[in-house]
Formats: structure tokens, sequence, C-alpha cells
């Protein structure tokens, strides 16, 4: 049991109580701000102003939003599993707020005189908690999209659970080197390791495969299959409205902020303060911690803004085989790699200068590798165009029907074929349009 | 799944088909299997009846449309797939069917303009000038329309090809979810509807072309606002370029897809973007020329991929080619008349701008009501009767920013038209529909049909 572990275990009922409020409190709070944030930063993106009418800068717009949501007429279509689609929004949501129980906010403070940190609970497995927590939130849009009866949320809940359990085995597998460097599955223990250099940077890879699945897992722009709005209307929430909408949508909100708050976390170095704020001594002390740790958070949900302003939505296969020809493959051979530097350095008295070296060796000989190669394949691709050039002489016919020739190109005139060539020719104004169709095939 | 859902109904006295048994249907030498006899089209039916066959268990019937984001207004898309897989596309249309073909009949030739500006809604200068060139061509003045009225004509089509491109790239980018591309290209729109309000005092539904001209001279400042929009627009066009062309995600979803080739083009009649993205550079403004197209300088955008990709490039060059047809257009602007003299056809109004809106002048008013008699005679002949055209038919084509948009025109010699009909690109193009996206996914079909660029109004009329 580390630290944090046994400071946490001395918490009186109703600190922990407290400590559950104030997260969900949070998460409700940072889900309105997210909303804004994200009408306003997109709005800049695209030329526009965005919502400014309510408080300053627009700011209770989405309370606005949430009220009106609230009074709307609440419809269950008549061929809808009723207690599963009750249930749907529900199962969806419930597990968004659970996530973040282990998530760490901060160091030791002092709250009402109790010494404790900012953090509802540490487990041993807590990642694993996390990743399996978020699987559950998967069966609410899997079930919205069964249970509504019909057939766009059918399509969009098939989608999303196809999309969701392919990145979470990438988001895992990215999980793996950051275990398998700090020594640890908690939560805390993970953001104590990075006091001296995150895992963002020495463990990039992985990192940007999170960054990846992340966007996949939540179901962002450009990874929005399910609720892909131009082909599948709203996907697996077409049917529902007021108050059941209002649930997967603060879900959806809410898990933005659980895997950028798990990003911070696993490789931004949790509520550490960046370099040069963290020349100061006291950055890392007391309340501080909160405020570093909310700017990161913020910042990425900034870039799940910019991606949504940016991208153009993936097509459902492209973005399957982006999962598991491109992110689980890379993910599983950077392990792999990082799984014998470590076990090298253990085992042997080889020292990392040397180590590091000898792989950046292999990666140059391996990119040069890659380059000859790909030197190789364009020659072939050009050789291969050079023949799928149009050529000159183009038979008008080919395709079987009458085209004009391209520029460049000259009609490859057909012999006109004899009259009498035909089976019923000579008497073909007598045979009628059957006739005269052969005649013209032949 | 399938046995809960499909297995319900009793194979009972009341099926519906005809179920030939397997001994006569070997006799018959019909050894396909079953065999359906449906009447009418109740899909309940169909999916439900079959329980030894794959129908109704694999296939999902998917109802695009009518009320559909991505449909464009009101096109109903009756898919039938598989899984992903989209294995029959089908088309309903005539939901905005508005009957302007007809209620042409019932108006005198001028008013006519009046109901075919509002068919492709998006290209109402095209319409107005595919009728109205027709008209022209039946009176027999062509050659008297002024050449003011001429490059008026040709300015405000080749800027509204560029309003109309612009909506197409811009639903076709939300559609794809690139939404910044659909917010710069409604910005810029805005600014050719600027001009639009400026010259004709609507941002659509102009009715500015009239049969033997335009309605009116270009307001005062008009040149200036056009000249200042204009380098505007093209100082912002390179940001499509930006986002999209080499844009990863946006290849990967429209390269290759929606394919067409030159063949199936020809075979279904496909003009346009569809057909200049399979290399012919065919476009009516360069092969048959009207409105004085031959005289200016200009080139015919090309692709050679016949995909998605390429449509969307043509109609990005193709705006920069309008506009820099545009700038000749300003060049070329000299002070004249922009209505044939004939006044036994030119409509009477001389409009100005009151302090209530734009209507007759007073001083033509004065002219009619309180000097002369005949000026009052012409007027009301003209503006309740119409000028009577001479018999006979007539077809004008354009470039539209869609294809070819036809126009063919029957005179009874009456002042209204015996028959107006409208050959629309758009619903030309939209037969393509199936042969682009049948054996693709549903997300190609949304590509696809984006880039088809069909406007219901127009398909409908």
């Amino acid at each position: 049991m580390n630290d944090t572990a046994s400071l946490l275990a001395d918490d009186p009922w109703w600190l922990i109580a407290f400590k559950a409020v104030c997260v969900f409190g949070f998460l409700v709070v940072i889900t309105l701000f997210n909303i804004v944030f994200e009408r306003r930063v997109v709005a800049r993106m695209q030329h526009r102003i965005g919502p400014n009418r309510h408080g300053p800068f627009g700011s209770l717009q989405s309370l606005a939003d949430g009220v009106k949501l609230a009074f709307k007429e609440d419809l269950t279509p008549s061929t809808a599993d009723k207690v599963v689609f009750f249930l749907a929004p529900v199962i969806s949501t419930a597990p968004a707020f659970l996530a973040f129980a282990v998530i760490p906010f901060g160091p030791e403070v002092s709250i009402f005189g109790e010494r404790t940190t900012l953090q509802l609970a540490d487990f041993p497995v807590g990642v694993l908690y996390v990743l399996a927590i978020a699987s559950v939130g998967i069966y609410g849009i899997v079930l919205a999209g069964w249970s509504s009866g019909s057939t766009y949320p059918l399509l969009g809940g098939l989608r999303s659970s196809a999309q969701m359990i392919s990145y979470e085995v990438a988001m895992g597998l990215s999980f793996v080197a950051v275990f398998l460097v700090a020594g640890s599955m908690s939560t805390s223990q993970i953001v104590a390791e990075q006091s001296d250099w995150w895992y963002g940077v020495i463990l990039f890879p992985s990192f940007a495969i999170y960054l990846v699945a992340m966007v996949g897992e939540t179901n962002r722009a450009p990874f929005d299959l399910p609720e892909a709005e131009g082909e599948l209307v709203g996907g697996f929430h077409t049917e529902y409205s007021s108050l059941k909408f209002a649930l997967f949508f603060l879900a959806e909100y809410i898990n933005m902020v659980n895997v950028s708050a798990l990003a911070t976390t696993l490789f931004l170095g949790g509520w550490r303060a960046p370099w040069p704020i963290s020349l100061w001594d006291g950055a890392n002390e007391g309340w501080w911690p909160l405020l570093w740790w909310i700017a990161k958070v913020v910042i990425l949900i900034f870039v799940f803004v910019w991606l949504r302003g940016t991208l153009p939505r993936l097509r459902y296969d492209q973005f399957m085989k982006l999962g598991w020809k491109g992110l689980i493959p890379v993910s599983l051979a950077w392990i792999v790699l990082l799984a014998t530097v470590l076990t090298v350095r253990r085992e042997t008295d080889i020292d990392t200068r040397t180590l590091l070296f000898t792989f950046a060796g292999i990666l140059v000989v391996g990119l040069l590798l890659s380059f000859v190669w790909d030197a190789v394949a364009a020659r072939k691709e050009a050789t291969k165009l050079e023949v799928r050039t149009a050529p000159r002489q183009r038979d008008a016919f080919s395709g079987g029907f009458p085209v004009p020739p391209l520029p460049g190109q000259s009609l490859d005139e057909p012999a006109r074929q004899p009259a009498h060539s035909g089976a019923a020719a000579p008497d073909a104004g007598t045979t009628g349009p059957d006739t005269a169709q052969e005649g013209d095939r032949g | 799944m399938s046995s809960s859902m499909y297995d319900a109904r009793p194979a009972g006295a009341d099926d519906p088909f005809e179920q030939t048994p397997l001994g006569d249907a070997a006799d018959e030498g019909a050894s396909e299997g079953r065999v359906f006899t449906v009447s009418g089209s109740d899909w309940d039916v169909v999916g439900s009846s079959d329980p030894d066959s794959h129908i109704g268990e694999e296939r999902i019937v998917v109802n695009m449309g009518p009320q559909h984001p991505s449909t464009h207004g009101v096109l109903r898309l009756i898919l039938e797939m598989e899984g992903e897989t989209v294995t029959e596309t089908r088309l309903g249309i005539g939901y905005l069917h508005t009957g302007i073909e007809k209620n042409a009949e019932y108006r005198n030739w001028t008013q006519g303009v009046t109901f075919v500006t509002r068919m492709d809604y998006l290209a109402p200068f095209f319409n107005e000038a595919a009728y109205v060139l027709g008209v022209e061509r039946l009176l027999g003045i062509s050659d008297q329309i002024p050449e003011r009225a001429n490059v008026i004509r040709v300015m405000l089509m080749e800027l509204n090809r560029v309003s109309s491109h612009l909506v197409c790239l811009a639903t076709g980018g939300m559609e794809l979810g690139a939404l910044t591309v659909m917010t710069i290209g409604f910005r810029e729109r805005e600014l050719i509807l600027d001009i639009f309000e400026a010259v004709t005092g609507l941002r659509m539904n102009h009715a500015y072309f009239r049969p033997g001209g335009v309605a009116q001279d270009l307001p005062s400042g008009a040149t200036e606002l056009i000249r200042r929009n204009v380098d505007l627009v093209r100082s912002r066009l390179h940001e499509y370029e930006d986002l999209c062309n080499e844009n990863y995600i946006f290849k990967k979803r429209t390269v290759g897809v929606g394919y067409l080739d030159l063949t199936g083009c020809m075979a279904l009649g496909i003009t346009g973007p569809i057909l200049r993205a399979t290399g012919l550079p065919h476009d009516l403004r360069k092969s048959q020329p009207y409105c004085g197209y031959e005289t200016y300088d200009f080139d015919v955008a090309t692709w050679d991929t016949s995909d998605a990709y390429g449509r969307f490039r043509i109609r990005l060059e193709e705006m920069k080619q309008s506009l820099r047809i545009v700038d000749q257009c300003l060049e070329r602007l000299a002070p004249g008349p922009v209505m044939v003299e004939d006044k036994k056809i030119a409509w009477p109004a001389q409009l100005a701008l009151g302090g209530d809106g734009l209507g007759n002048s007073l001083d033509h008013i004065r002219h009619i009501m309180g000097e002369s008699m005949e000026a009052l005679i012409h007027h009301f002949k003209l503006v309740t009767e119409g000028f009577r055209v001479p018999p006979g038919q007539v077809y004008t084509a354009i470039e539209s920013p869609r294809g070819e948009l036809g126009c063919h025109l029957v005179s009874d010699g009456g002042t209204r038209p015996y028959r107006v009909h409208f050959r629309d690109p758009s619903f030309t193009n939209l037969q393509s529909a199936p042969a682009m996206t049948e054996g693709g996914q549903v997300a190609d079909v949304i590509a696809a049909v984006a880039s088809i660029d069909p406007v219901m109004g127009g398909v409908d009329r």
C-alpha cells in the first residue's frame, strides 16, 4: 500500500462523501463549461461568434439548453423495447461518472483540518478499473441502438459497439507501456513516477496511440461514426428526446473529460506543474496542482474541438482499418521493443547510452530501407501509370455504349459492316424491331 | 433474431405469394427456386414472408429521406443494405413538385421568368437565361439584345455559378463531417448574394432576366461592389484547397467513390462536372456559345478520375474560371441600353427606387398618365396581355453549374406559352446515383450523391 492509499484509507466518512459530491459537481460543471467552450472555440475557427447572449461570454448557454431539453416532450417509439429504451441512457451515463473516482486531482492537502489527497479512491489497479467502467458505458449505446426498434439507431449501435471495442484494445495496449515503466497500475503511483519526465515524452508512441484511441473511444469527430449525422441522422440516439437524450449528451461530454483526465494522469504528469512553472518550489504543493491539472484537461478538450473544426469524418471500414491494422500492430511492436530495452537494462550492465544508440541505429537503418522500398514502389507505380495512360486510339464502343473521343484521342472507327452480314438484314424492313436491334449489336 | 421476428406470420392460407411446388417448377424449367408474384410494393410482406431465404434476415431497407440531413432538399433514397454495404439504391423524387411548367402556360411570356427562376433555386439566373434565350429565339430578336444586357447576363450567371458551386462544396463538406468547409462556403456565398441583392433586389428568385434584356440597369455603385466582393472571394478560394485538396481523410472519402466513367455518363445522359470529371471537356459555353461566351477567355476544367474527388476539384477550378469571366465582364461594361429597342416587346416598366421600395418610376407614370395616350395604351396592352410570339418551337441549352440546362418552348402564336419544358441537369444526373452507389457503403452513398449535387427544386419542378 503506497502513501496515497494509506492516506486515503484514513479519510472519515464525511470527507469521502464530500469528495464524491465535489467530483460529481465538478463533472457537471465542467460539462456545462465544455459545451460553451466547444461552441465558442469552433465558432472562432469557423469565423463565427458563437453563443454570446446568456451570461458573460455566453457562459450560461448550456444551462439554458439543458433546461430547454428537460422541458421537451419525451417520446418513446411504439416499436421500442420500453424497459431497455429507458435504461440505456442511464447505463451510458452512470459509468461516465464512476470512472472519475480514481483520478488524482492533486497532492496532499488539508480539508477541514483533515490531511488527505485530492483523490476519491486509489486502487492498486486503478487504470484497469477505468477501462472496465468505460466498457460498461458502451452497453448503454449498444442497447439504445437496439431497443429503439428503428434502422438508423440499429446501425449506429452496431457501429459504435464495433468501434469502441476495437479502440479499447488499442487504448489498453497504449497503457501497457506505462505500466511497464511505472511498475504500477495505481493512478497516484503513476503520477508520482512522472516527477522527472512525463510519460508523454519518454513513451511518446504510446501517447500518440492513446490520443487517437481516445477520440475513437468517445465517438468524437473525425471518428463520430455512430452518430454520423450525414448518414445515420443521429445514430444510436435518433429516437431519443428530452432528458433521455440529455443523458447521452452528458455522457459524451463527461467521457471526453474522462479520457482527457486519464491522458493527463498517465502521460502528462497528472497534477504536476509543467516545466517552466515546476522550477518554482511551491508549484507542486497545496492547492496549486489542481490548477495545472484543470489546465491540462482543458487543453486536451481544446484538441477535441480543434479536430472537430478541421477534419471530415472517416468511413466505417477505414476507421476499423486504422484501428486494427494501424494502431494495434504499432502498439504491439512498441511494447515488445520497450520490454526488450527494460529487460536488457535490468539483466545486463550495458549502459543506457549504448542501448539508445543501438536502437537509434536500427531505426535509421529501418527508415533508410523504407525509403528505398518507397523509391522502388514509386518506380513500379510509374511504369504501371505509363501502361495505364489512355491509348491514342479509342474504340468508341469498347464500353458498350458509344462515346466521343477524349482530347488527344482519335476514334478507332469500326469498319462499317456490310448490310447483308446480319442474320435477317435483307428483309430488315419487315422483321420488326427485334432484328433491327440484332443488326445494331453485330 | 430472424426466427422470432419473421416466423411469427403463420404460413397459412392467406399467404400473399403463390408458391409454385418444386415439382411443377422443375417441369417448367424454372430452377431458380421460389417464384414470387408480387403486386404493389408492400415491403413488410416481402420482408416477412420468406423464412427460407436470406431475404429479411440480412437485408435491411433503409429509407433515407425525404427528411434527412444529407439528402439535398427532399430527395428520398431507398437503400437495400447488407450490413454496411448497399446492394440496391432506388430514388424517390417528386416531393418538391410545384407545377411550374404547367403554371407557365397560364401566364404571359414575360411572367414565365418569375416561375422558372424558382426551379433550380441555387442557380436562378441559369433558369431565367435558358428561358429568355428560348423566347428571344422564337421572337427572332436574338441579335438585337443590347451588348450591355448580354454582359450583365454573363456576369450574373458566372457569379451564380460560383455561389452554386459554393453551396455544393459546403453541403458536401458538411455531409462528410467537415463543418468548417460548410461555414466558409456559406460565408463566401453571402458575398455573392449581396451582389445579387444589390443588382436585382433579391437574394434568390430574382426574375431579373427578361425576354429582350434585363429588368433594369445595374444600380450605381454596383461595379465597385462586385469588384470588391469578387476580389474577396478570390482571395479566400485557397482555403477550400488548403482544407480539402490534400486532406488525408477527405481523399479517403472521395477518391474512387461515386465512380462513373465516360461510357456510363454517355449512356445516362450525364453532363456537367460529373461528365468533365471523366476527362471529356464538354462545356456548352465553348461548344455551343450563347450570350457572347465565345468572346470570353476561360478554360474548361477537367479531371481524369471519374470520381467524387475529381468533381470536387473541377468545381474548385470552375469557380476560379468564373471569377475570371466576371473580371472580363466588368471591363466590358459600357454604358448603353439593357433592353431591346422594340417597344412592342420591351417591358414598359421603368423601375426606380422610391420611398416605398422598387417600383415604377414617377417619370414613367407621369408620362403615361398625363402626357401620352398612346404610351398608356401600350403600357396597358403589354402589361395585361403581353406580347405575341410567333408560332413554333425551340430548344435552347446553356451550361448551368450542374450541366446542360435545356428549355423547350412551344408557341401557338399567342401571348402565353403553349408548352414550357425544362431539361434540368439535376434530374438527369440524379439517375446516375444507383450506378455510382450500389456495392459501396452507406457513407459512400452520401459522398456520391453530394458529388452529383442535385437540387430538388430543379429535379421536380
